[in-house]
């Protein structure tokens, strides 16, 4: 899986550069989140701004991000969903456990 | 006009990595309908997120992890109806048995076939002697 990592404002920004996430690669992903905040890291903002396709696989890859940070008591966030992955949150309703911003700057200002 | 007739046949190795391909072609044919006046857009993502979410079913419930097995997919589309069929040669499961998600505790997995229901009209799963094959119909309008 493409990412790109960055810190900005002491928060890593995770940008997934691959358009699509399914079962092909959202163990990849699930994995690289569980080693982040593993190493100690507790806030986390995922941009999903390339992605124009995630299935059940990428959904849950992102809730066990979501379950482990929250669970430390971090912060794990969602940026720039396309319009029809958002369709998949609202319709498993995981657009209530989420916390889903529609940019980086939103994110931030509704920090801690 | 011409009535619509469409018909698909793939077989792909049980590997994930050929998922994109079999959504691929859902999407494809979404966009080449010629008298759907739906949302073109939603209906492209559905096709390829139900065609994914049953082949990977295929893939991990139906084939004993054997490599050499292979997925078939059909998709018909006449008329109005839009038939696929995913067959597997695995033990199989009992559609009826699969639950709801939890959605106040939501799982990293089991969505898949809610999500196939969801979308779709009509979804059933067939045992056979030699073969399984789940059938999912979506009418078109």
């Amino acid at each position: 899986m493409n990412l790109n990592l960055e810190k900005i404002n002491g928060c890593n920004v995770l940008t997934i550069l691959d358009e699509r996430i399914d079962a092909h690669n959202s163990g990849e992903l699930k994995e690289y989140l569980l080693q982040m905040i593993e190493h100690g890291e507790q806030q986390i903002i995922v941009q999903l701004v390339h992605v124009r396709f995630i299935d059940s696989s990428g959904l849950g890859a992102l809730l066990s991000g979501n379950k482990h940070i929250i669970a430390k008591s971090g912060r794990f966030a969602l940026t720039n969903i396309q319009k029809q992955v958002l369709s998949m949150f609202e319709l498993t309703r995981l657009n209530r456990v989420f916390e889903i911003y529609a940019d980086l700057n939103e994110a931030f200002s509704n920090e801690g | 006009m011409c009535p619509s007739f469409i018909q698909v046949d793939v077989v792909i190795p049980t590997q994930t990595k050929y998922l994109d391909l079999i959504g691929s072609i859902g999407e494809r044919i979404a966009k080449e309908l010629d008298n759907f006046t739906g949302d073109r857009a939603a209906l492209a993502y559905q096709l390829n997120l139900v065609l994914t979410e049953a082949t990977v079913n295929a893939i991990k419930h139906g084939c004993d992890n054997e490599p050499q097995n292979c997925v078939r997919v059909t998709i018909q589309l006449q008329e109005n109806e839009l038939n696929i069929k995913v067959f597997d040669h695995g033990q199989g499961f009992d559609l009826e048995t699969v639950p709801l998600p939890d959605f106040e505790h939501p799982g990293e997995s089991g969505m898949g076939i809610f999500l196939i229901r969801s979308y779709m009209d009509s979804v059933t799963y067939t045992r056979q002697s030699d073969y399984n094959v789940l059938e999912i119909i979506k009418h078109l309008q």
